[in-house]
């Protein structure tokens, strides 16, 4: 077996899905090529090569790459596959928008967002939102894949010491071009890889009440998330949505403010270790998840959980 | 401008899936389908761009059977002017679904073909990038805002951390996001309009095209269940249960 990573970075160093991938990669069982593709993505390269168990970093530090544009960075891809068996990458926004890109390229099937590996050719996938789980084998002569980070440990990174190699860029397709960004800025822990995630809903009523839930996320050192509905209503940014169609997280603890716990929503986080639901109504679903249930109004709730934890 | 919009029918998202005893997959007889949640977005989409006067015609299409037909009503109905069922009783999955719509692209020869980003029962958010990847267009995914240009489109996407903006050469394919727009219903009065407007059948086997899917489903099980929780009395037993029982703060 030889697996190619594409690694999700910031230039600076690897993101913790391409951690998580490392690990589905190691289940596969083989040799782990990992590529580093980015504009100034040299320090990534060289925190990728720290990476227990990878064999070989390329790095493609190229103006063509720094936004990941599907068209070009597909191509790329494309170009390296056929000395693979699999092809991983985090399912995160690079690999869902490039990697199905890649899979029909090769004219293969793609494996989306597997939470399990069975064996080289056999994985394990939720659909209809993890309420039911799919195990599914492919006959294809490459795998591609992208892996869902919540659902697998990280590997250790910091004692490995592979090569890094030099992979030249390929050509400009000239379909697409970056125009620019608006991201949210934070100071906390990623969403995705928090120990703590702290989430409000509609029930927080307006994006001022919303403030609540970044005290109690700064209180306990964790991320913040929205339900939909709560980003839907402008009191949160669109990258805090947790759920089917948002982010997948899976923390130590989950604590559900305002949330009623549809099933949209519990795709997103049924998998977290301890799920804490503050909600007024106590027939709201998320209490069937939840391992600690407080019914009460979240206006009297919230202020004084702050108060009993800045205890 | 000619606009392609993707309708797949599946199990409305409201219903509680139950995943079948022989393991083969999930109940869906008697089970209430609609369009999905997302190809809704993107008709309306193609709709409001119909309304400024950029796009001239919507063609919906959906794969699969005879079924969809109402699917593409609903599509009809909110202002989509005809409608294309490619019919099959078999499984289709993404991949070959992509090349049925290459084959239609190639016939219809569309300026944007709108899908949704996932289809909420495979949720494989495959699709529209394969077919991209196909035709060799651009691909503009999980879109927030369209804006149509002379031979190019500016199109604003939901990112990892937050929204970016690209700039891609027409034609291309779009997969709208949940943000993109809110969906109207279709009024009374358009129902029953939609109900002449033409719908061309096509059987699947007349494409040629190669739709033998690639993945063998082994199993569909049911998720692990969560142990059921406790209902704490207050705020000071929850910090504590937290901080001595689950000892996660
Ligand atoms: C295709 C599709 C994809 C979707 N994807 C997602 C997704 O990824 N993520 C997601 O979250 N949703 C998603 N949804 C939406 C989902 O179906 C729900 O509409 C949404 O999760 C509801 O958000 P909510 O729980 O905040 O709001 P509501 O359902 O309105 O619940 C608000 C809750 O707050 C409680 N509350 C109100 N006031 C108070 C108070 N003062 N004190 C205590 N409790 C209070 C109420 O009792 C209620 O339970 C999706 C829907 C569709 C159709
Ligand atoms: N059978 C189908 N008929 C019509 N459109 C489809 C079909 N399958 C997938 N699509 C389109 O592709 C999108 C993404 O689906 P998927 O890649 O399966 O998650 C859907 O939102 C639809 O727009």
């Amino acid at each position: 077996m030889t697996i190619l990573v594409i690694a999700d970075h910031d230039n600076t160093s690897v993101r913790q899905g391409t951690l998580a991938t490392m690990t589905a990669a190691a289940a596969i069982g083989g040799d782990v090529t990992m590529l580093v593709a980015g504009e100034g993505c040299a320090a990534a390269a060289e925190d990728a090569a720290k990476i227990a168990d990878v064999s070989k970093v390329l790095c493609c530090d190229s103006p063509l790459y720094a936004h990941h544009l599907a068209e070009s960075f597909a191509a790329l891809i494309v170009g390296l596959a056929k000395d693979y068996t699999h092809v991983l990458a985090p399912a995160v926004t690079m690999g869902k928008n490039t990697l199905p890109r890649v899979a029909a390229l090769l004219d293969v099937a793609m494996l989306s967002d597997i939470s399990g590996v069975v064996d080289a050719d056999t994985f394990i996938r939720p659909i209809y939102a993890g309420n039911a789980m799919a195990t599914v084998k492919s006959g294809d002569a490459v795998k591609i894949i992208t892996v869902r980070g919540a659902s697998f440990d990280k590997v250790a990174h910091g004692d490995g010491t592979a090569p890094v190699e030099t992979l030249a860029p390929g050509e400009d397709p000239g379909l697409s071009s970056f125009v620019g960004q608006e991201l949210s800025k934070s100071e906390r822990p990623e969403l995705t890889s928090a120990r703590v995630v702290i989430s409000g809903g509609r029930g927080m009523g307006s994006a001022d009440n919303f403030h609540h839930i970044e005290k109690l996320a700064d209180q306990l050192s964790g991320a913040v998330g929205a339900s939909r509905a709560a980003v839907d209503a402008g009191y949160a940014p669109n990258d805090f949505q947790v759920g089917q169609t948002g982010k997948i997280v899976a923390p130590e603890l989950y604590v559900a403010v305002g949330i009623s716990g549809a099933i949209q929503h519990l795709a997103g986080m049924k998998d977290s270790k301890v799920i804490v639901a503050i909600n007024k109504d106590e027939e709201a679903p998320i209490f069937q998840v939840a391992d600690y249930g407080l019914v009460a109004d979240l206006f009297e709730a919230v202020p004084a959980l702050e108060a009993e934890l800045a205890k | 401008m000619k606009v392609l919009v993707a309708v797949k029918r599946v199990v409305d998202y409201n219903v509680k899936i139950r995943v079948k005893a022989d393991k083969t997959g999930v109940e869906t007889a008697n089970v209430k389908m609609s369009m999905n949640p997302f190809d809704e977005i993107a008709v309306e989409e193609a709709v409001r761009l119909k309304e400024a006067g950029t796009v001239t015609e919507i063609i919906a299409v959906s794969i699969g059977p005879q079924q969809c037909q109402e699917t593409i009503r609903t599509a009809l109905a909110m202002g989509a002017d005809r409608g294309i069922l490619v019919k099959t009783d078999d499984e289709v999955q993404p991949l070959g679904i992509a090349k049925v719509f290459k084959a239609l692209v190639e016939k219809e020869a569309p300026d944007l073909v709108l899908m949704g980003k996932q289809a909420i029962d495979d949720d494989s958010n495959q699709t529209g990038q394969m077919l991209a990847g196909l035709l060799g267009w651009p691909q503009a995914t999980f879109l927030s805002k369209v804006a149509l240009g002379d031979g190019a489109a500016t199109m604003t996407r939901e990112v990892d951390g937050g929204l970016e903006t690209i700039e891609v050469k027409m034609p291309c394919v779009g997969t709208v996001d949940l943000r993109l727009n809110t969906p109207r219903y279709a009024s009374l009065p358009n129902i029953m309009k939609a109900k002449k407007k033409p719908i061309e059948t096509l059987e699947l086997d007349s494409l040629g095209v190669d739709t033998a899917p690639r993945l063998t489903t082994v199993s569909v099980d049911e998720p692990p269940a969560r142990q059921a929780g406790v209902v704490v009395p207050d705020v000071a037993t929850l910090v504590d249960k937290l901080r001595n029982e689950a000892k996660v703060i």
